[in-house]
């Protein structure tokens, strides 16, 4: 599982970032680099912080200090579809469709920056904007075949499973073509075989040059997926490896498992 | 069978003035018209984005004032002793500056108000029509405040070949006003079906990810407002040159309430919406005026609306769309077994 990933300079740095909501600190300083072309998880138990790290990254959230850069572009005071434009797309842990159209229209709505086209352009209805109608909707169909939707296409997304729901949110963010794809919980409401069609989908993406920040519960995916992972326990950093020398590190087993768990952990390393 | 709705309507009402002479009921077809234009220039903003304007009669106003003082001419101080002695230009570039200085001031409140969501729109464009009526009503040196303006031409269309067209009796204004409700029509189905119009529904049905995948909210909400108000405008001019008198009343707070009404009652976010309220409820006092007094009217009128919002929440259009295309109300297919395209 061992894949090259470039050494070249981080695309994405979490710089130092704190967040906090009046007295309570959601975020107390979290520091880590993604780099080019990896898969980086970012795991933690229930309020860790990591949906908050995902909201300061992807602009709804303001951090209470550090800065986020992106291709070394800070990302301070960019409004989250500025932060979209420079090629940093997100999903949502829960509602990620436009569920009152179909899973085609999710996908062009995604679109909605393709081609040049001007207002006036569709008013008038002229060649070069239905020109751009057709481009758009070759890409949105070759977008649904890559997320495996394009049997759906014409389905309401309101109308669909829960881990289709989550494939229409993945094809979305890939319209607005990112360099980055931050996923919120992607496999959350899927089934075990529906989860092995996920992994093998994001790899896909991967292969394509995009890089992946991955915020999940569901561990052996996790493991299974992940370049490295980035473990957050009260909103603090508490380990950082590839997933063999994650499973392994007592701080993380005592913050999943408790302090019991962690001992127990490493006397039986200690045997073996 | 709904795609050729709009198509069959237009020939009815295109053929009606055959059989029709009462210049009353032409009359009542005519205004009907103009505030029809009204709700579909404020379905654009209402029912594609979600955004409220409760000041739509602003935009409308400001389009019958700008037509009628174009083409009335006048003379007034402007601003700090800026005096404008304006001739009077023929009533269709009347037209046109009615829908470009509409369209900017539509500009200039959604500038002023999408920076937040919520109240805020509809409170500034409350207001804002307040203003408006209020400088129509004291400004007297150029809308003759109270007094109106009055002895507004008739619209006049030059047309290469043909020669000059004066819209004067009710049954060519029928025509105009049908010709610009038609164009209105095209106008919105156009800009609601491009990408603006996916990113204003994008932006309506869930803020947060239209925002996640780029949208620009200010941006696109600016755009809707501006082309709304721009319509409403249009609808204004031809409001001018129709009953060719204008006075501050042209703002009352019921105008823009009306047109909400037709909006609502059509079905919000629907083309042929603001159509069919449009018609029910700038006829429905014509149905009513032989049997009833005009005060037991408003109460018939505001049982309808109550009625068609209790049966049909979303509107008609919509539920009508429900009745004959029923395949989007069946439940989903069960998944085939086999896929051509197979998974990834």
């Amino acid at each position: 599982m061992s894949v090259s990933v470039s050494e070249a300079k981080p695309i994405l740095c979490v710089d130092h970032v704190a967040v906090r909501f009046g007295g309570l600190t959601a975020i107390a300083d979290l520091h880590f680099d993604v780099r080019p072309g990896e898969i980086l998880s970012l795991i933690g138990p229930n309020g860790a912080g990591k949906t908050t790290a995902f909201n300061v990254i992807t602009g709804f959230l303001k951090p209470t200090q550090g800065e986020v850069r992106f291709q070394g572009v800070p990302l301070a005071g960019l409004k989250p579809h500025a932060i979209t434009r420079l090629g940093l797309a997100r999903t949502f842990q829960r509602t990620s469709v436009f569920a009152n159209d179909t899973v085609l229209e999710n996908v062009l709505i995604g679109l909605h920056r393709e081609g040049s086209g001007r207002l006036i352009d569709a008013i008038f209805n002229l060649p070069r904007e239905r020109a751009a109608e057709r481009a758009a909707r070759d890409t949105a169909y070759g977008i649904l075949d890559l997320v495996g939707l394009a049997h759906r296409a014409d389905e309401m997304a309101g109308a669909l499973s829960y881990g289709e729901q989550r494939l229409v949110g993945v094809a979305l963010a890939l319209a607005t073509r990112p360099a980055m794809l931050l996923l919120d919980e992607p496999v959350s409401g899927m089934n075990a075989s529906e989860t092995q069609v996920f992994v093998q989908l994001l790899r896909t993406i991967r292969a394509r040059g995009v890089t992946i920040l991955l915020v999940e519960h569901d561990m052996p995916m996790v493991m299974e997926v992940s370049d490295r992972i980035v473990v957050l326990n009260y909103g603090r950093l508490i380990a950082e490896g590839p997933p063999a020398a994650i499973r392994a590190n007592p701080a993380v087993i005592e913050a999943y498992l408790g302090k019991s768990a962690a001992k127990a952990a490493e006397q039986e390393a200690a045997h073996a | 069978m709904m795609r050729y709705f709009p198509l069959l309507l237009l020939v009815i009402l295109a053929l009606l003035p055959l059989g029709l002479s009462d210049p009353y009921l032409l009359n009542a077809l005519i205004q009907t018209g103009i505030f029809t234009i009204g709700a579909m220039s404020l379905n654009l903003l209402l029912g594609y984005t979600g955004q409220l304007s409760l000041g739509h009669v602003a935009f409308f106003g400001i389009g019958a004032y700008v037509s009628a003082l174009t083409a009335l001419g006048f003379d007034a101080e402007l601003l700090f002793g800026w005096r404008v002695v304006h001739e009077p230009w023929p009533p269709v570039v009347g037209f046109v500056l009615a829908v470009l200085i509409a369209g900017a001031t539509g500009y200039l409140v959604g500038r002023l108000s999408f920076r937040v969501r919520g109240a805020y729109f509809v409170i500034v464009t409350i207001s804002f029509a307040e203003v408006v009526r209020l400088v129509a009503l004291n400004w007297v040196e150029l809308t003759q405040g109270p007094l109106a303006l009055t002895g507004i031409p008739a619209m006049r269309l030059g047309l290469p070949g043909v020669g000059e067209m004066i819209f004067r009796t009710k049954v060519q204004n029928y025509y105009l006003v049908l010709a610009v409700a038609a164009l209105s029509y095209l106008v919105v189905m156009r800009f609601t079906r491009s990408r603006f119009g996916r990113a204003m529904r994008g932006l309506k049905e869930n803020e947060a990810l239209a925002l996640s995948v780029g949208v620009n909210a200010t941006r696109t909400l600016t755009i809707a407002a501006t082309a709304s108000a721009a319509m409403a405008g249009a609808a204004g001019s031809l409001y001018a040159h129709y009953f060719r008198i204008v006075d501050p009343d042209i703002f009352i707070f019921a105008t823009t309430v009306t047109m909400v009404i037709m909006v609502v009652s059509g079905g919000k976010g629907t083309l042929a919406g603001p159509v069919v309220g449009g018609l029910i409820f700038g006829l429905l006092p014509v149905a009513l005026r032989p049997v009833m007094a005009p005060e037991a009217q408003w109460i018939v009128y505001g049982a309808v609306l109550i009625l068609i919002l209790f049966v049909m929440p979303r509107g008609i259009v919509p539920k009508l769309e429900d009745l004959f295309a029923p395949r989007r109300r069946k439940p989903m297919a069960a998944p085939k077994p086999l896929e051509a395209e197979g998974q990834p």
